[in-house]
């Protein structure tokens, strides 16, 4: 199976600040990969050159195949169509209502007609439980309801790869619960590759162990069998070096005093 | 010392070489396609429509106080009747252009850097990228297509209730006929006046609304960096339109006159 994302020897520095140096990893389709590691760390940037919106010192960085870190604004238009990302704080467009910034993209776009666009939108909506949401602003809302309109946004045009970053953090622990568990389904029910960039270390784990079945109609989170489990790969990342991979039991059984550190 | 008048000197090429490039891109997503037809209308009224109550009451109290302050001169030689003379050629060639450009670069100038601002700052228009839309055609384009436009037409209004309140202080307070007045206006006016006071605006309004969008930008350092960049737009927009206006002033005299 052809990887998704691929990063190798990804170097990046802002004036003397080295941010990111050698950073190396794989994604494969339907997988999951967290990266973790304190503030400052460089785990923000990683997504912002996965989607060109940076360009890296040194390294390659292919997304399907397609080298991203050698290509034209024009050239990565194509390649951000499948991509969703799911920014901090949500970056919503402030002067739009929720059903103008989830359908963005197909509305912008015009090339499915208003009312299939209308109506992905209020399925999207209704995947994150906002169906009722449709006409506010992004000002009435609360952060964990911003949240997860970013979400519905990332997700409207259908994309095969999320980007989330630090999608919980800030959240009461039910309201990021309910972030992570959308995160479950995109990835176990719509096959979403996902890249989860926090420092949430329950979030982390519990999208990691855990997955979405369909029975009977209905949505059900259940505890996810030791090889799903292992499919969702952890790095972490300190001052800018990847300085763990491995699955989240591995994580846990780390000897490394800045991950024991971490996770304590 | 040294260092600090270098970094002053790169940084000063870093925003010259920046703006070049905004324009350069502002220029090619004003000439190809997609192009945003409703961000555009959207931006002809709020740049437009919305300026023109700053418009008629700076140009209507420009115009009063031009025929109140030369009216006093002009009595001095007995030449109280040619009042108009001197409000229609100040209006139209330099103080209609000039003080609606610095009106827009207080109202646009700031709006547009602020709302830009703010939009860097909270990752919207990463996100506008993300989502396959370039902020330039988006965002920069309509903005500099109205302001180009709107400004032209705000300064013939500018000028137009300029006259009109020179008419009002002219026939009501220095007691000059209506007919002697608006003859004394059209006496004033050469072509080539009108040729100065409808060109120079679209270079103003150009200039005003292209810094506030690349200042808007360029913001970087939270709430505090959106308030430094409404600061330096209105700065650097208003010395721009009184520089521009000298140039493009300079050059018109020579293609012209």
């Amino acid at each position: 199976m052809d990887a998704s994302v691929v990063l190798k020897n990804v170097s990046l520095s802002f004036d003397d600040k080295v941010v990111l140096k050698d950073v190396s990893f794989e994604l494969l389709p339907g997988h999951t990969k967290v990266i973790l590691g304190g503030s400052g760390s460089g785990k923000s940037t990683i997504l912002k050159l996965i989607l060109g919106l940076l360009k890296p010192d040194g390294g390659t960085i292919s997304v399907n195949g397609k080298r991203v870190d050698t290509m034209s604004e024009q050239e990565l238009m194509t390649v951000r169509s499948h991509i969703g990302m799911v920014f901090q704080e949500g970056a919503l467009f402030d002067s739009l209502s929720v059903e103008e910034n989830v359908g963005f993209k197909l509305y912008e776009e015009g090339n499915i007609p208003v009312d299939d666009a209308s109506r992905r939108v209020q399925e999207v909506l209704g995947f994150v439980g906002l169906h009722e949401f449709v006409d506010r602003m992004p000002s009435e809302l609360s952060g964990g309801q911003r949240r997860r309109v970013a979400i519905a946004r990332a997700m409207a045009a259908k994309p095969g790869i999320l980007l989330y970053d630090e999608a919980t953090t800030g959240l009461d622990p039910i309201t990021a619960m309910t972030v992570d568990e959308e995160m479950i389904k995109l990835r176990d029910l719509e096959g979403v590759t996902s890249i989860i960039v926090t420092h949430q270390l329950r979030d982390a784990f519990f999208v990691a162990t855990h997955e979405a079945v369909r029975q009977n109609g209905s949505i059900h989170i259940t505890q996810a069998d030791a090889q799903k489990a292992d499919e969702a790969e952890f790095v972490m990342l300190r001052d800018g070096v990847v300085s763990f991979e491995g699955n989240a039991s591995e994580l846990r059984a780390s000897k490394d005093p800045y991950i024991k550190e971490f996770l304590s | 010392m040294f260092e600090l008048l270098e970094r002053w000197l790169k940084n000063a090429v870093l925003e010259v070489q920046e703006y070049v490039r905004l324009q350069a891109a502002t220029i090619r997503g004003a000439t190809s396609r997609p192009f945003y037809y409703r961000d555009t209308i959207e931006q002809f009224d709020e740049i437009g429509v919305g300026s023109l109550t700053v418009v008629l009451l700076t140009g209507f109290f420009t115009g009063a106080v031009l025929a109140l302050q030369s009216g006093i001169t002009l009595d001095q030689f007995g030449a109280r009747p040619f009042v108009g003379r001197l409000v229609s050629a100040s209006m139209i060639k330099e103080l209609g252009p000039v003080l609606t450009g610095l009106m827009l670069a207080g109202r646009i100038g700031s709006g547009i850097a602020a709302e830009l601002g703010s939009m860097v700052v909270t990752d919207q228009i990463n996100a506008l990228r993300a989502l396959g839309t370039d902020p330039v055609r988006k965002l920069v384009v309509p903005r500099v297509l109205a302001g180009f436009v709107m400004t032209p037409i705000l300064t013939i209004i500018a000028d137009t209730v300029g006259m009109l309140g020179g008419w009002l202080i002219a026939v009501f307070q220095l007691r000059v006929a209506s007919t002697v007045y608006w003859n004394a206006v059209i006496d004033g006016l050469y072509p080539d006046d009108a040729w100065m006071g409808i060109i120079k605006p679209f270079c103003l309004g150009y200039v005003i609304v292209s810094i506030g969008c690349h200042v808007g930008l360029r913001t970087h350092g939270g709430t505090q960096g959106v308030g430094r960049a409404t600061t330096q737009s209105v700065v650097a927009a208003s010395v721009a339109v009184i520089a521009v206006d000298f140039f493009v002033t300079r050059l018109l005299i020579t293609l012209l006159y």
